[in-house]
């Protein structure tokens, strides 16, 4: 299968990688929303009266969240409608349904976007939480476009089990992909429903939140990664089949009851703060396998490859997700430090860094595969002059805001918790204080340094590969 | 619960192990059979803690189980005390003070919290506030908000109102008119059966034992 990856002879794409490529635009622009609405929220810190009548913060924060987390699951769904009809040699069953039900949800998705822009909160009763926003940070969606997410991930399933089956193949790699996506499936189910009792409202919301992005997500990422390293790379199957197995016993071996350190403080008994602590503090170990195995591939090959930018966003993702899932989440997840930083700052440094690091990482790797492959005659090995300045930018970019708001935590940490005793006078103080304040300016500063990251992001994205001779060949 | 969470952890990684190893008898510890083993093993073993726990956990946070208050709770003072056993502040119910005025029944509070929930969820707190800890970092946490000391210094004399909830209710029928610090609340357009109901969620939620969180509550200022 590497050679046939590797694509020394270009074939005609097949219709399901052509359904990539759409998925993959719809998540570059909607990286762009999520950056808009950053920007003007990270302003919104620094001058709390801009657009507070028309887009509060909340409003800017909630599209800022939503459109990251719909980018990144669009960008990694779109990832295996690209590998999976390679990894089984045939057109995806069920291609004509799966277009369809992608312009529902863009549609859908579209909607959303819009009535949280211009309707953005309703009235105390059950139509606002199917209509209009269902106040849950994260999945805020509408009950109505959670049963529209639920449908589209079935589709999906479907497609990926029925190609599997017609193909007669199951890989280590696809098992892993199908034993995962039904996790996924069913874990999204868990966070569509209404309770009066807000400890078991954020009980369940977890399962969402935690088991999506810290758990079912890195497989998934696992899976994906696999495939890039063996197209990028030509990894054996074998090295990548085992490595991944070792990557799902760890992270589901240490991320499942790693939901205990979302239970420290909403209700929940006192066994979760041990069991919590526990393994949430073991949840590094499969990043620091990722990393290794990254690096081994990449070093046996000395950077050898048909694809440039893809390898370098896989390299920066390994270190990316150890770093800030494994080493800014271990920073505050044992419950002797997570009572005074939980809710803090601090919490906001880890989110923008892990997400970046193991998703953006992820996600731009098989961008640029596919983009590498939809070019005619295609480039080998892929290279251009812009690529590595938004590779530079956004990472320059991250690092700022990220120490910003780990600097700002500290200093909330300390004051409003530790010093002031948590109450509305002492969070005033907290954010008033120069040591949190003087951070504000720096994070708005890196924010721009990013969004031209972005820029140069999608300017690349538009050319690299299109000159007749390849640049650095 | 009759076990330790030593012992669930201990347990589950020594089954984890034994399970993988025994099946894996005839592998190399290299083999990609000898880690799908141990991926499929401590995926089922880790899930089945967790479904069990689950159990016991809401059987637990039952409302008026303990650890989560009775609806009823609003009818009452609520204070943080000090535990010197589990050094840390819990929740205590004291004498019975009514609600705007009245005392509700257990149907009444229900319905009332119930309302405030919605309230909460429909106009997006949780994106400027955290509830329990879990939300947005721009505004304060909600968790212990009804007892804020704020509301008797600042919040009552500013609007003039005589109990806690009525000034809660009166500051935020317009919060960006009485603007504390820096950073302002938008105004959410609240009815006044909204706001009652709301208040009455945030006072509920004030008496569910969150193990200390947040800490030090009103210790300092």
């Amino acid at each position: 299968m590497a050679a046939s990856l590797a694509g020394n002879k270009p074939q005609e794409l097949f219709e399901s990688q052509k359904l990539a490529l759409a998925y993959f635009a719809v998540a570059i622009i909607l990286f762009g929303a999520q950056l808009v609405f950053g920007l003007i929220a990270a302003y919104q810190y620094i001058n709390p009266d801009f657009l507070l009548d028309k887009i509060p913060f909340m409003t800017n924060r909630t599209l800022h969240v939503n459109a990251m987390i719909v980018w990144l699951l669009v960008g990694l769904m779109g990832g295996v409608y690209w590998f999976l009809p390679l990894e089984t040699g045939r057109e995806v069953v069920g291609i004509r349904l799966a277009k369809f039900i992608w312009w529902v949800i863009v549609a859908g998705v579209s909607v959303v976007i819009l009535v949280y822009l211009f309707v953005q909160v309703g009235p105390g009763n059950a139509f606002t939480l199917w209509f209009i926003n269902e106040g849950r940070e994260y999945i805020e969606a509408p009950r109505w476009a959670d049963i529209a997410i639920v449908a589209w991930v079935a589709v999906f399933l479907y497609n990926v089990i029925a190609t599997a089956l017609a193909a007669r193949r199951i890989t280590g790699l696809l098992g892993v992909l199908i034993f995962d996506l039904v996790a996924l499936g069913a874990l999204y189910t868990a966070g569509m429903h209404y309770t009066v009792n807000v400890t078991m409202d954020q009980y369940l919301w977890w399962w969402v939140v935690h088991l999506w992005v810290e758990a079912t997500w890195e497989v998934l990422v696992g899976v994906l990664m696999g495939w890039s390293l063996m197209y990028l790379l030509g990894t054996p199957r074998k090295l990548i089949e085992t490595w991944l197995f070792l990557e799902v016993a760890l992270v589901f071996g240490t991320g499942i009851l790693g939901l205990g350190h979302h239970y420290f403080w909403i209700g929940t008994p006192e066994y979760w703060i041990g069991l919590g602590g526990f393994f949430s503090a073991l949840e590094p170990l499969p990043l620091v396998a990722m990393v290794v195995h990254a690096l081994y591939d990449a070093g046996a090959h000395r950077l050898n490859t048909v694809n440039r930018p893809a390898v370098f966003w896989a390299i920066a993702q390994a270190f990316g997700n150890f770093i800030g899932a494994g080493v800014w989440g271990f920073m505050q997840t044992l419950p002797q430090i997570n009572m005074y930083s939980h809710g803090t700052q601090l919490a906001a440094a880890h989110g923008h860094l892990a997400f970046f690091g193991a998703y953006l990482g992820t996600v731009l790797t098989l961008i640029y595969i596919a983009v590498q492959n939809a070019r005619r005659p295609m480039q080998i090995p892929l290279d251009s002059k812009y690529w590595s300045w938004a590779f530079a930018l956004m990472i320059l970019g991250i690092i700022g805001i990220a120490g910003s708001f780990t600097i700002s935590g500290f200093a909330q940490t300390m004051i409003e918790r530790a010093e002031l005793g948590s109450t509305w006078s002492a969070f005033i103080r907290s954010y008033t204080h120069p040591w949190y304040a003087n951070t504000l300016g720096w994070r708005f500063l890196f924010a721009w340094v990013f969004v031209a990251g972005y820029l140069v992001l999608v300017y690349d994205l538009l050319t690299i590969g299109k000159r007749k001779e390849g640049y650095a060949a | 619960m009759d076990y330790s969470w030593i012992q669930i952890a201990v347990a589950a990684i020594f089954f984890s192990v034994v399970i993988t190893l025994v099946l894996s008898r005839g592998y190399g510890w290299l083999s990609p059979t000898f880690w799908r083993n141990a991926a499929v093993v401590s995926s089922l073993i880790m899930t089945f803690i967790l479904l069990w726990l689950t159990l016991d956990t809401a059987d637990q946070v039952r409302p008026g189980s303990g650890r989560i208050p009775d609806w009823t709770v609003i009818n009452y003072e609520i204070r943080l005390v000090w535990d010197g056993a589990k050094r840390r502040q819990v929740p205590a119910v004291g004498r019975e003070t009514g609600f705007f005025g009245k005392k509700w029944t257990r149907q009444e509070a229900y319905d009332l919290i119930n309302k405030g929930k919605m309230t909460l969820q429909s106009r997006n707190c949780m994106e400027c506030h955290q509830i329990l800890g879990n939300g947005a970092y721009y505004a304060t946490d909600l968790t212990r908000a009804w007892l804020d000391p704020w509301w008797e210094e600042r919040i009552m004399p500013l609007t003039g109102a005589k109990t806690r909830e009525e000034a809660m209710m009166a500051w935020l029928k317009n919060p960006p008119a009485m603007p504390q610090g820096r950073r302002k609340m938008p105004n959410l357009h609240f009815s006044d059966e909204e706001l009652k109901a709301l208040i009455a969620f945030l006072k509920w939620m004030s008496a569910i034992d969150t193990n200390g969180f947040p800490p030090r509550f009103a210790v300092a200022q």
